[in-house]
């Protein structure tokens, strides 16, 4: 059984600013990778390739084997993400925003998933409540179900604690790692939470300036790097 | 190419569907314009019947027209209205970051756009026939080219305008609405093309609506059926329709390539 996510020297420039500058990394199955890096170090972009919304300048994406390049259908049936930034439409229920991506991703007994993913996230009091009035907390709730919603083999997860409160904060990310132990699946997270990063992830990857710096095991790095905690180490690295 | 997944199109719809069947506001449009407009030409056609010489029936020249160039603009706007949906609720990256191909999505706006017309063109049909006498009988068969080529050039239209906007940001969305009125001018719905000036007839036989209604004055005028000028409109209208969906995957692979597509909700206009 291979790796859910192979990325091979991917390079993203926009005119004379180089975002992302040759980046390898892999996520394996069963296996929560932690995508750390100030604020424009390139993140986001990265996510962005994956999702296939952003094509790369040089470098390959292979998703469960499959490139993204040539096959992007097919990549992206076995993907899903949840992003703070990409809300699912307020203007509709959460069981209808459910049922519409549920049929794009092409997810089979669809009513039956719909109701697993409403119970899992504690959506059942907002099922028939449109998303636009639900409060950040809920509607991140929303998009993690939606994420869920195809058991994806990848699951891109974008500060998806960005906007909640510590025990909201605490209580997702319980649900996402048990979820995402129980499958066959890789997740690749980003997160500015430190404590969350050491909490979930089984590796981080450091990026800085578009480039992979520093990589290993999150409970190790900080000691092995002569830091107290994830929390110096991000500032040093930020700071080189 | 991928084969289409019919239930990826059908998400499309359905997504429609809900936002329709959940909002007066967005329900009345679909019938409101129509409406009124039958309303008011059905009137003025019914007036200059009584003052115009006795032999010509203004009802099927110029309600018909109107009933016809309406359906253009609904066809054309069912799309251009599902596309912005997604623009006003910031779904690209739900819907683009997803297996869901450009064919499938653009199918998806059509099939949209035919239920949303089909609303329309009903209201259209039952004032114009109950309440000012229209009827079709007059155009015979010849009725189902015309709205063919109104539907093909209506829906090129809207897939033009929606890559319009996807290309130039959320704050093109203005150029979507005056196209239509753009268009009438060249497109003869009222005047026979003879009446425009040279330059203007040459850009109306580049209009598909302007053989149709050409065609639709000779055959009231008791002429022979226009196989061949519909044919040309047939013709010219497939074309937009291969040009329209070619532009709009250009403009979403200008968008994955520059980044524009994953910050279009940024306003970007590059």
């Amino acid at each position: 059984m291979g790796d859910v996510l192979r990325v091979r020297n991917l390079r993203k420039t926009y005119g004379t600013l180089t975002a992302v500058d040759g980046v390898s990394f892999s996520v394996g199955r069963n296996e929560i990778v932690g995508l750390l890096g100030p604020n424009g170090a390139g993140k986001t972009t990265i996510i962005n390739m994956i999702l296939g919304v952003l094509e790369p300048a040089e470098g390959a994406i292979r998703i469960e084997d499959i490139d993204i390049a040539k096959h992007r259908t097919r990549a992206l049936e076995r993907t899903n993400f949840a992003a703070v930034y990409a809300p699912l439409p307020g203007n509709l229920t959460v069981a209808q925003n459910l049922r519409i991506f549920g049929m794009i991703y092409g997810v089979k007994n669809l009513s039956r998933r719909i109701d697993a993913v409403i119970e899992e996230f504690d959506l059942t009091h907002f099922r028939h409540t449109r998303c636009g009035v639900l409060s950040s907390g809920e509607q991140t709730r929303v998009s993690l179900a939606k994420a869920m919603l195809n058991e994806p083999n990848l699951l891109l997860l974008d500060e998806p604690t960005a906007s909640l409160d510590p025990a909201n904060a605490r209580a997702i990310r319980e649900k996402i790692v048990s979820v995402a132990r129980r499958g066959a699946g890789g997740v690749l997270w980003t997160s500015h939470n430190m404590y969350e990063v050491e909490d979930v992830c089984d590796r981080i990857l450091f990026l800085a300036h578009g480039k992979i710096v520093l990589e290993g095991d999150p409970k190790t790095l900080p000691a092995a790097h002569g830091k107290a905690n994830l929390e110096e180490l991000f500032i040093a690295v930020a700071a080189h | 190419m991928p084969l289409l997944r019919i239930d990826r199109i059908a998400a499309i719809v359905l997504r429609q569907f809900f936002l329709i069947r959940g909002s007066l506001a967005r329900f009345l449009p679909l019938i409101i314009w129509v409406v009124v407009d039958m309303t008011l030409w059905g009137f003025l056609s019914r007036y200059l019947n009584t003052v115009a010489s006795p032999g010509f029936n203004f009802v099927p020249a110029l309600l018909g027209a109107v009933l016809l160039w309406d359906f253009f603009i609904r066809v054309s706007q069912g799309v251009t209205m599902a596309f912005l949906e997604e623009v006003w609720t910031r779904n690209f990256l739900n819907f683009f970051a997803a297996p869901l191909s450009i064919a499938e999505y653009l199918s998806g706006l059509v099939f949209t756009s035919i239920a949303t017309s089909a609303i329309g063109l009903a209201a259209m049909l039952l004032l114009a026939t109950l309440a000012f006498g229209l009827s079709f009988g007059v155009y015979g068969v010849m009725v189902y080219p015309f709205v063919l080529v109104l539907f093909l050039f209506g829906i090129s239209i809207g897939v033009l305008a929606s890559a319009l906007v996807l290309r130039l940001g959320p704050a093109a969305e203005w150029f979507v609405w005056p196209i239509p009125a753009l268009i009438s001018p060249f497109a003869g719905v009222f005047y026979p093309l003879s009446s425009l000036p040279e330059w203007m007839q040459f850009i109306s036989r580049l209009l598909p609506p302007a053989y149709v209604f050409e065609s639709m004055r000779t055959i009231l005028h008791g002429g022979a059926v226009p196989f061949r000028t519909l044919l040309t409109g047939a013709a010219i209208a497939t074309g937009f329709l291969l040009l329209a969906c070619a532009t709009f995957l250009r403009v979403y692979r200008y968008a994955v390539r520059t980044g524009l597509l994953a910050r279009y909700s940024a306003e970007s206009v590059t």
